[in-house]
């Protein structure tokens, strides 16, 4: 049984960081989600989960199993879809987000989400990476300069892109493009970044580089990402929720489900036997 | 065997080559080759006949036999055609010959103040010798159409300067220095009454607005009577200075006379005062005509119309269409984005706006004059009324908005165009991918935001090609614009130097109408047909020009804005 699964250690770029040390902090919880699509279509079952802070918590399992959907829900990105609605309680620091009183467009702020295919605006390098401030009303060029200079270099792309600030972003390749909005992303200072397949569209190396980042990034903030590539959640995260027919089957540190599953389910679905 | 089978099927005969797609490329390829013909002969047809006009053409003495009577006729020749023979018979007409057809020639003889008409049409088997001799004169006058004849005398204030007993030339330039004269009095005279007198009719006007609009409230006590009287006064002192100066100068050119002998010998003293050029195109060679071509054709385009429309230009019709084209986008813009915005972005896509949209499609197939006709009972009658009352109570019962005129001329074509802005914007915003909303809102930005910050602006190449169309409709249109607000004629240029400058309350000239005008309702089609192409022409080019600049805004923001790979 062992055989098959993925060797963890052999895929981690070094030992775990010495997150054993202190306990984590839960960043958010989930509790009792459910999740409808018009009114009998149901994507989410009860999901209960809690999602330690300034980890990697990665989100697997097969297409259609509703890891998208959970990501979606934690900034809200559902509310967009007509007739969905949300039962359950997802709380960021102890506050629930579904509250009546919380200000979306904040909310969102402090959740920060990068999607699958790199969706940058038709505008400039600069003013994409600054565009969340000036949403702000933060307009000062000094305050802006200094951020987008940060959020590039944090995205591992200011050496790539110094020289060409004013030029399109739409004439970048996939995987700059893919960093940029990862920039655009962090330079609103956001407490989580969700990030949904974000390198399911790239090549191998701007996928590397991508992995790189997350691994940079995670230090500052707190990650989750859905992936299907499952070396690549091994690779990366330091949790891993393996997802079923809109179901959690298993939530358990990396190493744990990668080297001993719990649930047969999980076992079945990271050594390729179905998924 | 295979290769036999492969020889088999793609074999001669209809049906293979049906099947090859051949005809299909051979149809299409007809298709568009026919369109371009019939576009570029449309416009062949238009700069042919219309441009052709202005070119000063030889003036032909001809001795002719017609009606029974020998003439001397002098003119120049306009058209010819070829008649059948037997539809001449049945007419009437006693031909010497025994051909099929004969030639009939449509000849141009001005002086429609002393001939009974200024057209003629005479077979050319009527005409004798035909002689272009040199002295022969055309003169383009403000009244009574084109005179053609011979110059025998120049006379000022009844002293002779120089008739035909001295030098030719001499005789020639003392005209042509006459016209110069009267030319530049008349150009002051020009600026007087419309610019000076316009500007004193107008304050006078307003002034008389202001006492009404007192009185109305109550307000005329003896003080701001005074006030008015006392500018009133002002106003009259300098309007009897400047009729003083006007008079004057009409004084002076009116003793200026030419006296002429007409094709039939009689002689005749006409005044200087109401000459616009005179020319003698026989002895002009090809420069000299071109020279006076392009002097003819820049009069066209920047000149106002005489005797009905029928000579001079075209710019206040021109003036007026830009005018209402560039008002009408104003209006349509806004109004069309925001209805296709809450349709697409904010109202919830059900039966409701689904019928929203069947009736918004519907309208554009609405036929113009019911626009025409709309326009003109709620636009003028009930807003315009409206307006009148709250607004401009001084000035009624004389109507202010409650009469036709640029304004809702503008508002209807809107209205007309609306439609096309909202389907156009519509699928602009409808092909902005999801992907770059949800980009946006997961930075923090409202859905207000998003919209005004990335959806609008990758939205408005899409915004322009709406905006395009309905210049395209709109600057054609002719039929709503009689019902509310084209006039044939119109004194003043809805856009002047007096407060407010941009008249929305006035009447105003348009090319399309001015065809009809001059087409069909003119007291002289003869004259005025080859007025009609020119102008069409004008309109044509008008259009693409109002088109090309769109296109080339929007194929800018295209740029900007390339859709996204992804």
């Amino acid at each position: 049984m062992q055989n098959h699964a993925i060797d963890i250690q052999a895929l981690r770029r070094g030992p775990l960081q010495d997150e054993d040390a202190a306990p984590p902090v839960t960043s958010l919880a989930v509790n009792q989600l459910s999740l409808f699509y018009n009114q009998d279509a149901q994507a989410l079952y009860d999901i209960n989960l809690e999602i330690p802070k300034q980890r990697v918590t990665a989100f697997i399992g097969p297409s259609g199993c509703g890891k998208s959907s959970l990501l979606r829900c934690i900034n809200r990105m559902n509310d967009l879809v007509d007739g969905c609605r949300v039962r359950g309680q997802i709380l960021l620091d102890g506050e629930d987000i579904y509250d009546r009183r919380v200000d979306v467009a904040n909310l969102r702020r402090r959740i920060g989400m990068v999607f699958q295919k790199p969706n940058p605006f038709p505008k400039s390098v600069y003013e994409n990476v600054a565009y969340g401030l000036r949403i702000q009303g933060i307009n000062k060029k000094r305050i802006l300069d200094e951020v987008v200079e940060k959020s590039l270099r944090a995205a591992a792309l200011w050496e790539e892109v110094k020289d060409r600030l004013h030029e399109s972003a739409l004439g970048m390749s996939g995987g700059q493009q893919q960093r940029l909005v990862i920039a655009r992303t962090i330079a609103v200072e956001p407490e989580v970044l969700l990030l949904d397949e974000p390198a399911s569209a790239l090549d191998p190396i701007s996928t590397l580089k991508i992995e790189e980042l997350i691994y940079e990034l995670k230090s500052r903030y707190t990650i989750v990402i859905v992936t299907h590539n499952m070396q690549q959640a091994a690779r990366v995260s330091d949790m891993t929720a393996f997802m079923y027919m809109g179901k959690l089957v298993e939530f358990d540190s990396t190493d744990a489900i990668f080297t001993n599953p719990a649930q047969k389910q999980t076992e079945d679905y990271i050594t390729g036997r179905y998924g | 065997m295979a290769i036999a089978d492969i020889h088999e099927r793609g074999g001669r005969g209809l049906l293979p080559w049906i099947k090859s797609g051949e005809p299909m490329i051979w149809l299409n390829a007809a298709a568009v080759s026919l369109s371009v013909v019939a576009v570029l002969g449309l416009l062949f047809l238009l700069a042919v006949r219309g441009f052709s006009h202005f070119w000063p053409r030889d003036v032909m003495l001809v001795n002719a036999t017609y009606q029974g009577q020998e003439r001397v006729l002098l003119g120049e020749v306009v058209e010819q055609v070829q008649v059948s023979g037997e539809q001449l018979r049945e007419a009437g007409f006693e031909l010497a010959g025994a051909g099929p057809f004969y030639g009939r020639s449509l000849i141009k003889q001005g002086n429609r103040d002393f001939f009974p008409s200024d057209f003629v049409w005479v077979l050319d088997e009527q005409l004798g010798e035909r002689r272009y001799p040199a002295h022969v004169m055309v003169v383009e006058r403000l009244e009574w159409g084109n005179f053609y004849g011979t110059l025998i005398s120049v006379s000022r204030d009844g002293e002779l300067l120089a008739d035909a007993s001295g030098e030719p030339a001499a005789l020639w330039r003392a005209f042509q220095d006459l016209i110069d004269e009267t030319l530049a009095v008349r150009e002051q005279i020009g600026d007087i009454e419309r610019g000076e007198i316009g500007a004193n009719n107008y304050q006078m006007e307003r002034l008389r607005l202001r006492e009404r609009s007192l009185e109305l409230e109550g307000a005329l006590d003896t003080a701001a009577q005074a006030e008015l009287a006392a500018e009133r006064a002002a106003l009259d002192v300098r309007y009897a200075a400047l009729q003083e100066a006007l008079y004057a100068l009409y004084d002076s050119v009116d003793g200026f006379t030419y006296g002429a002998r007409l094709a039939d010998g009689r002689e005749v003293e006409l005044p200087v005062s109401k000459v616009v050029r005179a020319f003698r195109p026989n002895a002009m060679d090809t420069a000299d005509k071109a020279w006076m071509y392009l002097k003819k054709l820049w009069e066209f385009l920047s000149a106002e119309p005489r005797e009905a429309n029928t000579e001079g230009g075209v710019f206040p019709a021109m003036f007026g269409t830009v005018l209402m084209v560039i008002l009408m986008s104003i209006m349509v813009t806004p109004f069309g984005v925001v209805a296709a915005v809450y349709l697409r972005e904010y109202a919830r896509q059900g039966f409701v706006t689904r019928t929203i949209r069947v009736a918004v499609n519907n309208l554009a197939g609405v036929p113009s004059i019911v626009y025409g006709v709309f326009g003109l009972g709620f636009f003028v009658y009930f807003v315009g009324g409206e307006i009148d009352q709250l607004l401009f109570r001084e000035a009624l019962p004389s109507p202010t908005f409650g009469t036709p005129g640029l304004m809702w001329a503008s508002l209807t074509l809107a209205l007309l165009t609306l439609p096309v802005v909202i389907v156009a914007t519509e699928e602009g915003l409808a092909r902005i991918p999801k992907s770059i909303r949800e980009g946006s809102l997961a930075l923090g930005a409202t859905r207000a935001e998003t919209l005004w910050r990335v959806v609008l602006p990758m939205a408005s190449p899409a915004m322009m090609t709406g905006l395009i169309l309905a210049v395209a409709r709109a600057a054609g249109e002719v039929a709503p614009l009689m019902l509310v607000g084209v006039v044939k004629l119109a004194p003043t240029l809805p856009l002047d130097g007096n407060y407010p400058y941009l008249h929305l309350d006035q009447k105003f000239m348009h090319l399309g109408f001015h065809i009809y005008d001059v087409g069909f309702q003119s007291p002289n089609v003869e004259a005025a047909r080859p007025l009609v192409y020119a102008t069409a022409l004008l309109l044509v080019i008008l259009i693409a020009l109002l088109n090309f600049t769109a296109v080339h805004l929007r194929n800018r923001l295209r740029e900007r804005y390339k859709s996204l790979e992804n």
